[in-house]
């Protein structure tokens, strides 16, 4: 069941992980931005979920090389209270659109503004992904792709209420 | 199975014609001699003696709201035809000796779709003093968490 066995260092750009500490672990900045149907959404409508929050694009290639498997992740842990949610950076939601359906991703994607960038600390390269716990707050920070058997790991133990177990991290 | 031999010549071509379109973006194919590093563009820009350069952003336009090089133009992604053709009207006018530095910082090098269509463009109209930002990772960690010069807005 395990995404790990049929992905095998798949993300070869992987750059960094930054897991937050207890005492700095900070509230993940509430947004409410435009989904590609104009519909707004806001990320603090999904407390009480385990929130994997992406920052890509359309013109970065290991945003795209990531996409499918964030969606085998979507319908893998959705039971379990994982929501990923797509922050575009692209210039405007026509390409967006078109990839969406390419790629038949199943979960909500916003466009992102530069002030809800800059309040997760700018976001100047892609991707940047940050996962959240269900009480809102970020456990984790990746800049670059992500090694997915790392990302799955700590998407199980936020999604199992094992938060003391991120600390090991 | 006489036809494998020519099947597989089609494929390999396509093959082959489908990584040159890929690798077309590449900002790697640009020469290196049309390339400056940071630290140079860095070092002229604070020179009271050195010509300045007139500095292109060809990225998305979110980048360039967050942080860009101060006194930069905003083009927008010369992926997108319709920034190539903004930069083309942009510089219609200039001489063609003009110093220019184009610049995105949106991806790893390899994979930035924006610099390489952006520099045939003002080579193909005949500028000949055009360089091309080396941007090893993006622009957050290769300019401002370098402590380069940085503005924001618009």
């Amino acid at each position: 069941m395990c995404l790990i066995a049929g992905a095998t260092v798949f993300f070869r750009h992987h750059r960094s992980v930054t897991p937050s500490t207890t005492g700095a672990r900070s509230y993940a900045p509430d947004f409410s931005l435009p989904q590609l149907s104009g519909q707004q959404l806001a990320l603090s409508s999904f407390r009480g979920k385990v929130v994997l929050l992406d920052f890509w694009a359309t013109w970065c290639e290991p945003c795209r090389e990531e996409i499918p498997h964030f969606v085998d992740l979507q319908n893998l842990y959705r039971n379990q209270g994982l929501q990923i949610i797509g922050v575009s950076m692209d210039d405007g939601p026509e390409p967006v659109r078109d990839f969406y359906q390419q790629f038949k991703m199943n979960y909500p994607v916003v466009m992102c503004t530069g002030k809800v960038a800059e309040s997760y600390g700018g976001v100047l390269g892609l991707p940047v992904a940050f996962l959240i716990g269900r009480e809102g707050r970020i456990y984790f920070k990746h800049i670059g792709a992500t090694e997915l058997s790392v990302l799955e790991q700590e998407i199980t133990t936020l999604v199992h209420g094992n938060d003391g177990q991120a600390n090991a991290h | 199975m006489k036809h494998l031999p020519r099947t597989a010549a089609i494929i390999a071509g396509m093959a082959i014609m489908a990584a040159l379109a890929a690798n077309a973006y590449q900002a790697s194919l640009i020469p290196s001699s049309d390339l400056i590093n940071p630290d140079e563009l860095v070092k002229i820009l604070q020179s009271t003696k050195a010509t300045k350069p007139l500095i292109l952003q060809v990225g998305p336009h979110i980048l360039y709201l967050q942080a860009h090089i101060p006194g930069a133009e905003y083009i927008g992604s010369a992926s997108d035809p319709q920034g190539v053709q903004r930069l083309r009207t942009r510089v219609q006018s200039l001489s063609r000796g003009e110093f220019i530095v184009i610049y995105c910082g949106c991806c790893p090098w390899n994979h930035c779709p924006n610099v390489k269509p952006a520099h045939d463009a003002l080579r193909e109209m005949g500028f000949t003093k055009v360089k091309a930002l080396y941007i090893a990772e993006n622009f957050g960690a290769n300019w401002v968490v370098q402590g380069y010069p940085t503005a924001k807005g618009e």
